[in-house]
């Protein structure tokens, strides 16, 4: 898995071909960047994140065994305050991914608006972040590919 | 419309017979039985590369039985495909998350009225908007219910009876939910601070993407003597209810999956795919899973059962008729999302095994002692749902079944275009006029979640029904037509 041609690094993701869920590529320069594009990657698949504002922040620290555990464990952390705080994130600030002894660390800020649904419409929601051809490759940049369960 | 994954499954599966394609046991490396696909040569062209891999995969887990198998109506998913049925031994075999899939017990019941479709068509735009209004459904809805914590375990461990005891049903409803609606497995000391958040506020909701409440009338009857045993008539209206566990459900996969990945490299388990991730079934971990996943089983009972209560509530007002005048009697509720301990005949030796059913239904035969008294005779009610147009089935269940699947149906259409392909292609709004040209009311919250269920994508209803009443895995009774859908 490379970045494909035309892809570039003006592409933040790409959503590709999958028959009943959502599977993306997200780019970028480094692992904090493509971390970022990934989660924007998955609130866009729910609904357009273009005009909302960043006025909620919420913290989100985490470490997992592998890089691959550590994105779908970020991507479920998100999930998980959307539903249960209610926010939709449209901002991301990943401050650094660290190799720690026994695996890697994630710091975060992820910011967003209270879900309103007097003004806000969504399509399918997305149940949850599977490890099906998950991907987490270093190339040029950075991609990932990621299939969610909607 | 199937988009590039189309192959020539042909070539890599043998045929057994006119509904049976086995995957050969040396198509991967270190498959333990073959593949076994139960489908027609006509569905055999909509079938996904993948699904033939994810079947190969499933067939090299530690345990399995006979085959790993494929409903007709499977297609790709994660771990095991969509439509998927396994069987693992006991004592050496292993429980996979990824046989379940997140949405646990995602499910399927049918209500039966005594009202007739003459009676209730004039009338269906404005029943679809109460019943939409009612049963809150799509993302971020909240349900009606404020739950406590003591509330919300006693759901995760009594499931649909919990609900019947704090007045949302009767003892009937109990009875005619699979299980009895719930399964005794259930440990909610093995459920998430996270899964209990989720869970708490959304009792009694439907959730979004295929899941839906569909008012229905019987429009041909295939068996008069078992649709009598089941109490469907031609021209009856019925309620399907289609939906799952939501978030608790979701939070506790995710959670496990984690769990069984750690457990997975401890008991040195090799897999071709990390969505697979298992521990011996009777391990600490596999038991963990087990009690956590029963306690979802039970969440999504609990929830069809609010759920039906409020959709009596609201016929009861609507047509200014109580629930007994109406006769909305639940026919049957079908969990098709789930792994259960069973036991089954293999080489003639009663064994207990663990069967993952991830979209597929059980469909026990007639005489089997986990079918209700009422319908004993004739075998379960297996409920098929059709996609959103389309229509749905009611078939029972056989003996065949039990040498041939485990004692499994399909669980559905099955899709063969993404939700992305829908979007492009059709506009919800257009669907909304064709369905409502054919008689058929449809609310959602949004166009587009119309267009994503567009009844283009899913391959047609009867054909896969067709296969399984073919193979004799299950047998149909009544085919239901929608007259109106609400939609998350």
């Amino acid at each position: 898995m490379s970045l494909e041609p035309g892809a570039g690094r003006k592409t933040k993701y790409e959503y590709l071909y999958h028959i009943a869920d959502a599977k993306f590529r997200a780019y970028g320069c480094t692992l904090e960047e493509v971390f970022g594009n990934a989660a924007l990657a998955m609130f866009n698949v729910m609904t357009d994140t273009t005009n909302l504002k960043h006025e909620i922040m919420q913290q989100v620290d985490l470490t997992s065994h592998d890089i691959e555990t550590l994105l779908v464990d970020w991507l479920s952390e998100l999930l998980y305050l959307f539903e249960v705080e209610g926010i939709i994130f449209s901002k991301f600030e990943v401050g650094s991914i660290k190799h720690t002894g026994d695996g890697f660390s994630l710091s975060a800020k992820a910011m967003g608006e209270n879900i309103d649904l007097s003004k806000h419409s969504f399509d399918t929601q997305v149940k949850a972040v599977t490890f099906h051809e998950l991907k987490v490759r270093k190339d040029d940049g950075f991609c990932v590919q990621v299939v969610l369960d909607t | 419309m199937p988009e590039e994954t189309q192959i020539d499954a042909g070539s890599i599966l043998t045929k057994i017979n006119d509904y049976t394609w086995d995957i050969p046991q040396d198509y991967k490396p270190g498959m333990r039985v073959p593949g076994r696909i139960f489908v027609s040569r006509a569905l055999l062209s909509s079938l996904e590369k993948e699904t033939i891999e994810q079947t190969a995969n499933v067939a090299t887990l530690p345990g399995i039985q006979k085959y790993a198998m494929a409903m007709p109506d499977a297609h790709t998913g994660y771990g095991f495909p969509i439509g998927g049925v396994a069987a693992f031994d006991r004592e050496n075999g292993i429980i996979s998350p990824g046989g379940v899939g997140y949405d646990i017990n995602c499910g399927v019941r049918i209500i039966k009225t005594n009202l007739t479709v003459d009676e209730v068509r004039p009338r269906m735009k404005d029943l679809i908007e109460k019943l939409f209004n009612e049963i809150p459904s799509g993302v971020g809805s909240k349900s009606k219910i404020r739950a406590s914590d003591r509330e919300l375990t006693d759901a995760f461990l009594h499931g649909a009876k919990w609900a019947v005891e704090s007045g949302y049903g009767t003892e009937d409803d109990i009875r005619h939910c699979e299980e009895n609606g719930y399964m005794d497995a259930a440990d909610p000391s093995k459920v998430s601070e996270k899964a209990r958040k989720r869970g708490k506020p959304q009792f009694g909701t439907l959730g979004s993407g295929n899941h839906f409440l569909e008012v229905q009338y019987v429009d041909e009857v295939y068996d008069d003597k078992v649709a009598e045993v089941f109490g469907l008539t031609k021209g009856q209206v019925t309620i399907m209810v289609h939906c799952g566990s939501r978030g608790a459900g979701h939070q506790i996969c995710t959670d496990h999956l984690g769990i069984l990945e750690k457990a997975t490299r401890k008991y040195g388990i090799v897999l071709p795919d990390r969505q697979l991730a298992c521990a011996p079934a009777e391990s600490p971990e596999g038991q963990a899973y087990f009690g956590a996943m029963a306690s979802a089983a039970n969440y999504a009972w609990a929830n069809r059962q609010v759920i039906t209560h409020w959709v009596r509530e609201t016929f009861t007002n609507f047509f200014g008729r109580d629930m007994d005048d109406l006769g909305m009697e639940l026919v049957y509720d079908v969990a098709h999302n789930v792994a259960k301990l069973e036991e089954h005949t293999i080489n003639g030796k009663k064994k207990m095994l663990y069967v993952h059913r991830k979209g597929a239904t059980r469909a026990f035969p007639p005489g089997h002692h986990d079918v209700p008294d009422t319908y004993r005779k004739v075998g379960q009610p297996v409920l098929i749902p059709g996609s959103m147009g389309t229509p749905s089935f009611v078939l029972h269940g056989t003996q065949e079944a039990m040498e041939l699947t485990f004692g499994s149906a399909c669980h559905g259409a099955g899709r063969v275009a993404s939700r992305a392909a829908a979007k492009r292609e059709f506009r919800g709004e257009d669907i909304q006029k064709e369905l409502a040209a054919a008689g058929i009311s449809v609310r959602a919250t949004h166009p587009s979640v119309i267009a994503e269920e567009a009844p283009a994508v899913y391959k047609v209803s009867g054909d896969v029904v067709d296969v399984v009443h073919n193979l004799g895995i299950a047998r149909k009774v009544v085919r239901v037509m929608p007259l109106g859908v609400a939609k998350g």
